[in-house]
């Protein structure tokens, strides 16, 4: 019974991440359980944390409305003992900020921020980020264009070439 | 005049057996929903995934790097063995990549070679109903007589044992077993499995099973009538494709498993006949084997669909059979008191939403139609809000 519960409650799971506005009369049915079980199973997740929020992937260029993203690259002391995860939270408070990610490699951040121009987010990095305590170096790449966002293609939708028909 | 005798004559020339093979009066029907625009159409056959990138990718290095001309009649070794692999993965029989497989154009050309290789003038050949178009055609072609067996809702569109039983004749060669079903979405359990096999040894019979939805099953696993014994993995000939679990319906690409003694028969017809499959396909589908992420994520979608599609028939007032296999959804419209034909042509007219009449399967799938669920959710939705429009307004009074 406990994996039967398990596997239904990752499969909603499945569904909500394509999908956060999935009904949950219609999860209840690809799932083949009651509308009150998926309720209770997903209130379960969001009390838990599983389930952090729900967010809608927007093209602002469609929208019209003025968006530049960039990733930037920092580099971080590595002698001091508050370790990374003081400095990553530190940036990461900062508003502008939406995503911080610890890397391997040359860098040791990933910080994505996102401004209403390239100038502001410039003068983002270079007042807010660089200055920091134990932040030795930064590098700003601007987001160009995006083709994919979250498992969703930004590019125009595939029509479908198939036959009307087939047997 | 001179013009028309000529063209009498022409008529004349046809073979007898493709004269037999009535044109269906359908075609019209699927002339017109082609042309028509902006339709939803749940009369497809094929996935609407696409090929997944990894097979198009080798294909497309394939091309670049000029593997163009012909493979071994067999098809690639490589491929053969990577299907031995996967077969004996999935249904766990064993067969030798190097006598007892042949890459064929499609599942389609591998059932047309399997019936070829077996039928003499006179022999019949047990078909299930509602069936696939092509078994029937197939048999008149190779000269024999198909003999078509009714299956039931109320059965989960099963061939019985008896059913099976009552239609053998002397002259029964063969039966062709095509489970998960196209067009019901049935699928057969190792006990149906097992009653068939006891009619089939009795008999002596050749059986052909299509399994090209095999992967596509929700509950449970696939099992093949060939797994069952060395018994009928010896008189079974396994028909599989790569076209509905990788997406490659265009690709052409399918295969046949079977005792060596019968992969030669088919092999016989197959090297005069194609050669050998498309070498780019083949390649796509050493590749397609490997990539067995993408299928994992086509079938969680498929089943999530399925649900959908049935729960939502259901609610709009249609029985619905549950289909366990392949994607089709099969809803009887006898509520409605109008034919399958009437039912689809209305509905197209009506509200631009496609699917094919139940009786193109057979008289058995009269009363019903099939409903595809390769298609986007979204679109699902929309469909079945539609047709509960239709069913409202064409409601039987009292």
């Amino acid at each position: 019974m406990e994996n039967a519960i398990e596997r239904k409650s990752e499969e909603i799971l499945r569904i909500l991440e394509e999908n956060a506005r999935a009904s949950e009369e219609e999860i209840a049915k690809m799932v083949g359980i009651s509308a009150e079980e998926v309720r209770r199973i997903i209130q379960e997740f969001e009390r838990r944390g599983v389930i952090k929020g729900y967010k809608a992937v927007i093209d602002w260029e469609k929208a019209g409305i003025e968006s530049v993203k960039a990733v930037i690259d920092v580099k971080v002391s590595p002698e001091r003992n508050a370790g990374y995860d003081a400095i990553a939270a530190r940036i990461a408070r900062f508003p502008e900020v939406k995503t911080v990610r610890l890397v391997s490699g040359e860098y040791d951040l990933s910080v994505l921020v996102e401004g209403k121009t390239m100038r502001e987010v410039a003068y983002f990095v270079a007042a807010k980020i660089a200055p920091l305590e134990y932040v030795r170096e930064t590098v700003t790449h601007f987001l160009l264009k995006t083709y994919k966002e979250d498992g969703i293609l930004c590019t125009e939708e595939e029509e479908d070439k198939r036959l009307t028909i087939s047997l | 005049m001179k013009e028309k005798e000529s063209v009498k004559g022409l008529k004349r020339k046809i073979s007898e057996r493709v004269r037999r093979i009535k044109g269906s009066g359908i075609r019209e029907f699927f002339d017109i929903a082609q042309r028509m625009e902006d339709v939803i159409s749940l009369g497809v056959g094929e996935p609407d995934f696409t090929t997944p990138w990894s097979a198009r990718e080798a294909c497309i290095y394939a091309l670049e790097k000029g593997y163009t001309s012909y493979t071994s009649n067999w098809g690639l070794l490589e491929l053969r063995k990577a299907i031995s692999d996967m077969l004996y993965k999935e249904i766990g029989v064993f067969y030798d990549p190097e006598s007892e497989i042949i890459v064929t154009t499609g599942v389609s050309e591998a059932a047309d070679i399997a019936i070829r290789a077996i039928v003499d003038p006179g022999d019949e050949v047990i078909v299930h109903e509602p069936s696939y178009v092509s078994y029937k055609p197939c048999t008149i072609f190779a000269g024999g007589s198909p003999v078509s067996v009714r299956t039931s809702v109320e059965e989960d569109f099963r061939l019985t044992a008896d059913a099976l039983e009552e239609s053998i004749s002397e002259k029964t060669k063969a039966l062709v077993l095509n489970y998960p079903n196209n067009p019901t979405g049935a699928i057969l359990r190792r006990k149906d499995l097992e009653e068939i096999a006891d009619v089939v040894v009795e008999h002596d019979l050749i059986v052909i099973s299509d399994e090209i939805y095999g992967k596509l099953t929700y509950e449970g696993k696939h099992v093949s009538i060939a797994s069952l014994d060395d018994d009928l993995k010896e008189r079974t000939i396994l028909l599989n494709g790569f076209s509905k679990a990788h997406a490659m319906t265009g690709f052409r690409i399918g295969f046949a498993a079977a005792n060596a003694e019968i992969i030669e028969a088919m092999m016989k017809i197959h090297q005069y006949v194609m050669l050998c499959a498309p070498t780019p396909a083949q390649i796509a589908a050493l590749e397609a084997i490997r990539d067995e992420n993408s299928v994992e994520r086509m079938i969680s979608e498929y089943n999530r669909r399925r649900k959908l599609m049935v729960a939502g028939l259901r609610e709009i007032g249609l029985e619905c059979f549950e289909p366990k296999g392949a994607f089709y959804a099969f809803p009887s419209i006898a509520s409605t008191g109008m034919s399958s034909e009437e039912f689809a042509r209305r509905l197209l007219f009506e509200e631009r939403v496609v699917v094919v009449p139940g009786s193109v399967f057979g008289e058995a799938g009269e009363g019903f139609v099939r409903c595809a669920y390769a298609l986007s959710q979204q679109k699902i939705r929309e469909a079945l809000a539609r047709i509960e429009s239709f069913l409202r307004r064409h409601s039987r009074k009292g």
